[in-house]
This record gives C-alpha cells, structure tokens and sequence, in this order.
C-alpha cells in the first residue's frame, strides 16, 4: 500500500523541514520527502494550503479500561484521539485494577492489540494499587513493556518510597511522571485558593501544595540521577522551579495541559464542572507564566491530561463532581487557537511541544516524519473555525472544559501507521 | 426617581446580588416597601401569585428561612410545597437536577433551594426553565437575607449610599457576608468585615472592603453592625479558640458598644447564639433591629418571588 500526500506545508522540526513537499508513505513507514514525488499510489491526499504535521505524541491520556469502561475504553478513547490527530498515548495506570502487577498489563496489551485505533503506551503505576505503600516489581513490569511509571492522580509521599522507585526506574531506563501534589496541603479543596474560592464559596487547592512537590520530586530527581518528568504544571512557582532545576543540569523534564495555557480561574464563575481539574485552573498571571515556560523551553511539552467522566459524575455539585476534563479531541485546536494564534510559538515550535518532545522524553520512536519513520501523520486545517459541540465529541464521555469555544484548526487526517484512521467529512 | 419609573426585571431566577445591578436591588426593596405594608393589614393577603406554585427545596435544616419564605409566598397566594431532604427522594440517591425537573414536571413556578453546597442554585437554575430563589448555597450567597439587611438598614436610616457598615464573624464560612457585601457596594456603602484572621477568607478585599480583626476598631464609626452567627459545631473550627475567647475578644457587649454610635444599629440573621457573638443585652437592647429583620425578610421575600413570578421566560 502507498500513500502520497501532496503539496502540503509539511512541519517537522527533528529534520528542520518547514516547506511545501510532498511524502510517499508505503506500508507502515515513511518511504521518501521529497519534492514533487511522482509516484504511483493507491491513495493521492491533495493538502494544498494544510498543514501536514507527525500525529501527535500523548503523554497524558486517561483510557479507563480496565475497570471503568463506563467513563471511556481502549477503543472509544483512541477514536478520539484519532479524530483529535493524536496518533501514540500514554495510558495512566489509575485504572481498576491499577496498572500495577505482570497479569494486569497483560491483559491490557491485550485489549489495546484487539481494540485500539492508534498507538497505544503504557504507563505503569509506582506503587502496588497506587497506594504509596509497597513498590511494584518495575523491573517486570518493564519487561510487559511499559514505557513509564507513575502514580498519577496521586503522589507518592514518602520520600524514602519515591528515592527507591526513582533508583529503580533508573536502572530500568523508564522514565518517572509525576503527579505533585501535596495532599496534605490541597486537602479538600476543589478551585484555586484565593479570590476566586472566596467569590465561589469554595475550599481553595494552594500553589503551595503544587510547588513544594514539584520541588521535592526535584531534589529527588537529583539524588536518584533518574529521569523525572513533572505532569500538568499548572502555576508560576513551578514554573520557576523548573526552570532554575533545568539551569542547574537536573535531569528533569515538565508538561502542561492546553486548559493551563487558555483558561483561567475566572472562567468558574459560573461553576462549571467540566472546568473542575487538578491542579485547578489557577490565576490570569500563571497563565502567563505557563505561556513563558512553553516559550523558553521550562515546559517541554503539552498533553491533554484526558480524563474522562460519565454525566452523573461531572452534572451534580461542584464540590461532589469529579476532577478533569476530556482533551484529546480538542487539544490541538487548542493550541493552534492559543498559540499558533497568538504568535506565541511557531508551527515548528508547537510541533516540538507536542509530537517530538514527548517523543523524546518517552523514549519512543515518533515525533518525526524522517524516512524509515512509523507513518504517524496528520493533515490539519490551521484557519478553519469551528465551536466545540457535545455532540460532535466522540469521547464516551462528554466532559470538555472547552464545550461552548470557538476554535481555530481542524484536522482532515490521521493516519497511524500508513492507515487512514479518521478522516474529516 | 426616574430610575424607578425605568427599572425593569430581567432575571429568571435569584442566584445571589453578584449579579443583580443597583436598579434591580432598588426595585426589590421598592417593592417590598408596599408588600411591608400588606403585613400590618387585618387580611393579610393579596392575590398577586394566585395559581402559583412555590416548592421550598431543602437540602440543609432552617426554620426560619424556610417558614419567611413560605409565609411570603402564602401572604401572595401561591400554594406552597415544602420539600426536606429526610422527607424526599433525596437520600435515595436522586441528583439534584433531576429532583429539579421532577418539580418542574409537577407544573410548579418556582424552586425555592437551600443547599449546603456552593454553586447548587446556579446549577439548578441551569436545568430547569422555572425560576430559581436561592436561599442559601454553602458560603457562597444567601441573596434574600442581605436585601433583607438592606431593606431594614435604609428603613431605619433612609439610605444605604455611604453607610458604615460593619460585618463581624465567621466571614469565611459565611454567605450572608458575601451577599451583603455584593449587595451593600453596590450602593456605595463603606463596608468593613471583622474576623480573626484564620476566618478572613483569601482576596475578599478586591470585594471592597476593609479588613481588621479589631472589633473595637469595627464599632469605630460604624453606623450599622451585623454580627454573625459562629459555628463552633464546624470540623474545621476545632482548631479554634474557644466560645468563651471569641466572645471576650469579639463578642458584642454593652460594654463594647459605649465606644461606638450611640443609635448604632445591631443586625443578625439569626438564629443568635446569646453569649457567643453577642450579649443577650445588646441582643434585646434598644439598638438591635433583629426581629424587625424577621418580619421584613416576609416583605423582602414576597418581592423577591413576585419579580421573579414576573420575568418572561
């Protein structure tokens, strides 16, 4: 099978290229980028004023499968992200059970080899039942291969735990996503704390109980020499943190949410569940903060954090409805909005954030359309508006903090491997 | 007095005075002015929600919000239903907004809603096409209590425009102080809020307000207090000083009161806990207005769902 896409504005910034060429693709694999290929094949996509683009690389994606089907599956979950032109996930381990033992993963590449509709990575939880008692045994997990280790949705507190998991990781070559949050000092809190949780009448969730773990995960980082990567940073302190980490050579790398770049805790004035995150949409002024940490390179990469919820969890109390938002299919629009349309980076630039240097941080091979590369390609629309609809989110659950905004950019393709896995009608 | 003339009613529902501007406030105490009037006749009633049906949805105990409401709404001729969370499906485990479209279901008007979580009323008033009275969401607003504050406040001193106005207590944990201070800006009154400082609640200066844990410093030169009542019986107030300390440092007293204006007016909304936040001398006293607030909240009250009954959906 080949497959030529023709005439689009090709962005891929591992080779440098950002110019009007054409890409062969035969099977699963990139055969040749070049100008005007003339070749036959079975497929000719004409993308004349598109943006072509290496699907886009994940790290963050709540599937849910096993245990809470209900919320969203390996099949469900990766038609959005193909209708989202995320092409490769990490799926987190806080699923039921938790992504902790040999059997577990098994079962789950199981799933994933029968139902997934992209690539789909596993993420292994640190600690068994992600407790943050009793290490998993990571070394047999890695053998199951999983790509990372995590606890997320929680921390592990205990810093002698956390040292050993790091060590461990270490000597796995697996890298470490952490999710920093201090719950002793977030406690029960549902919004950012300060004017906006007085104004709501809401427990606030500090910066503070964000930071100090980010510091700690760190200095742990440091300790240990492993690769840590800090999840969904969300205010200005762990901005500085990371940075100042990153300045001093300390082997750590960061991601951000699109909700952390364009929303603010303004926007639940009117007690939108689906705005309710964790971290919480914080201050204007971290919104700034987070817009510079993507520009000077503090932040290396953006993921969704997709973190589907059913209806009778997210349409009740705000205090009672869960934390998240679903994000696969809106995180590039999102982006291409708030960045490619605010000028803040450039397209080569935002293809970094969020295909290659997830890629990388991963270890795994995409992010990049060189020749011999898997066929992970997306045709994008950049100018095409469109508003986010219920009804068009094919998500199993509907939860988006972005239903109701207009949005810049919408993709005509992905394709997964040299196959066609969504096309816009 | 033009603006009066002009004032018109847009709103479905009464979430909080956040988002009510000065005209619609005016046209509610305005209102209630004549409505006032109503419960000093002999035939204390006036057909104006005849074949109108009010549910009072309570999720959180009250007596006294709950019996103002329904005494307002019967005094306007509306059939009443009161629904308690204990009494209702509630417990069964249906949400709130599908008891919400079940009342709607019923063919009733208006939802009445007592919530103990922030933000149930706006939620409610989301899902469901019949009109919403918030009365009283977790500390984020009980709306009726602060214009029932207003009402008495510009009856006893003609005006609310430059007022100093004190508010004393848990101003955390409090909807009656965000309502009220929403409500009292709005007409350009000084307000200063009083608290230790853990009950301060972060920001709420960027309200307008002044803040002190100095109580003698709040009596200063206000013309009108309104103490609130504390809840020692809250988790998270263990941490607390105790009664017998809160009530030494900021407990109204005579004694306190010597300092301060001698035709200060003493506000609370009640239930008042004697010898906690305020003396049973001052409560009783000459100074405090607080059951002229009781049959006020009535008038406030029929207002209130008299407007609402009126928006156009």
């Amino acid at each position: 099978m080949k497959l030529i896409i023709k005439n689009g504005h090709v962005i891929d910034p591992a080779n440098k290229i950002d110019e009007v060429i054409d890409i062969l693709v035969e099977g699963e694999k990139i055969f040749k980028i070049a100008r005007a290929i003339d070749a036959k094949a079975e497929t000719v996509i004409e993308a004349a004023g598109k943006i072509v683009m290496p699907g886009i690389v994940d790290m963050h994606v709540h599937l849910r499968e096993p245990g809470r089907e209900d919320k969203e599956t390996i099949f469900s979950g990766t038609k959005a992200a193909a209708k989202g032109g995320v092409t490769s996930v990490l799926a987190m381990p806080n699923t039921l059970p938790s992504l902790d033992s040999m059997g577990i993963i098994k079962t789950l590449k199981d799933i994933i080899k029968k139902t997934a509709n992209v690539d789909v990575f596993i993420c292994g939880a640190i600690t068994v039942g992600r407790l943050g008692k009793e290490l998993t045994n990571i070394s047999v997990l890695k053998k199951e291969g999983i790509i990372a280790i995590s606890d997320d949705g929680a921390s592990v507190d205990n810093d002698e735990l956390m040292l050993k998991a790091l060590k461990e990781a270490k000597k796995e070559k697996l890298v470490v996503v952490c999710h920093s949050e201090d719950k002793s000092l977030s406690g029960q809190g549902v919004v950012n704390f300060g004017f906006t949780s007085t104004r709501l009448g809401l427990k606030g969730i500090s910066k503070e109980s964000e930071y100090k773990r980010v510091g700690r995960d760190i200095k742990l980082a440091e300790e240990s020499g492993a690769a840590v990567h800090i999840a969904h940073v969300s205010c200005a302190e762990s901005v500085e943190i990371i940075r100042k980490a990153k300045k001093n050579g300390i082997k750590v790398t960061a991601e951000t949410a699109p909700h952390y770049f364009s929303l603010n805790e303004e926007d639940l004035l009117g007690y939108n569940t689906n705005m309710k995150i964790n971290p919480p949409l914080r201050t204007k002024d971290d919104v700034l903060s987070i817009i510079e940490g993507l520009k000077d390179g503090t932040i290396d990469a953006i993921a969704s954090d997709h973190a589907p919820h059913t209806e009778s969890e997210k349409e009740i109390e705000f205090e009672y409805a869960e934390f998240g938002s679903i994000g696969l299919e809106t995180e590039l629009a999102v982006s291409i909005t708030e960045i490619i349309g605010k000028s803040l980076l450039t397209w080569g630039g935002l293809v970094e954030k969020i295909s290659l240097n997830p890629a990388k941080i991963l270890g795994i091979d995409k992010g990049t359309l060189g020749s011999g590369k898997d066929a992970d390609i997306i045709i994008v629309s950049p100018e095409k508006e469109w508003v986010v609809r219920k009804e068009y989110l094919v998500s199993k659950s509907k939860n988006s903090a972005f239903i109701g905004r207009k949005l810049r950019g919408i993709v005509e393709y992905t394709i997964c491997k040299g196959n066609i896995v969504y096309k816009s009608n | 007095m033009t603006k009066k003339k002009t004032a018109k009613w847009v709103h479905k529902d009464l979430l909080g005075l956040e988002y009510l501007s000065k005209e619609d406030i005016e046209l509610i105490l305005d209102t209630a002015e004549s409505f006032r009037e109503i419960l000093d006749r002999k035939i204390k009633k006036v057909p104006a929600l005849r074949g109108k049906t009010v549910v009072n949805l309570f999720y959180e105990p009250s007596t006294r919000t709950r019996v103002s409401f329904e005494v307002a709404a019967k005094r306007l001729s509306a059939d009443v239903i009161n629904i308690a969370v204990e009494s209702s499906s509630v417990k069964k485990g249906e949400t709130l907004n599908d008891t919400g479209k079940n009342i709607e279901a019923l063919k009733a008007d208006i939802i009445v809603v007592r919530h103990n979580c922030s933000g149930a009323a706006t939620m409610l008033a989301r899902n469901v096409n019949i009109s919403v009275i918030n009365a009283g969401d977790g500390w984020h607003e009980h709306p009726t209590q602060a214009l029932l504050d207003m009402f008495t406040l510009r009856g006893k001193l003609g005006k609310l425009e430059g007022l100093n106005v004190s508010i004393v207590g848990d101003i955390a944990h409090s909807r009656v102080a965000r309502s009220n201070i929403w409500g009292l800006t709005k007409f350009g009154a000084n307000i200063t809020v009083c608290a230790p400082k853990i009950l301060i609640p972060p920001g709420i200066e960027k309200m307008g307000v002044k803040i002190t844990d100095n109580i003698d410093e709040a009596l200063g030169n206000a013309d009108a207090i309104n103490v609130l009542r504390m809840q020692f019986e809250r988790d998270d107030m263990k941490a607390f000083p105790s009664q017998l300390e809160y009530f030494k440092n900021f407990g109204i007293t005579e004694e306190r009161l010597k300092k301060a204006k001698k035709d200060i007016i003493i506000m609370h909304p009640g239930p008042i806990n004697r010898g906690v936040e305020i003396s049973s001398e001052v409560a009783d006293g000459t100074n405090s207005v607080i059951l002229e607030q009781v049959t006020n909240g009535i008038a406030v009250r029929m207002a209130v769902l008299f407007w609402v009954s009126q928006a156009k959906l």
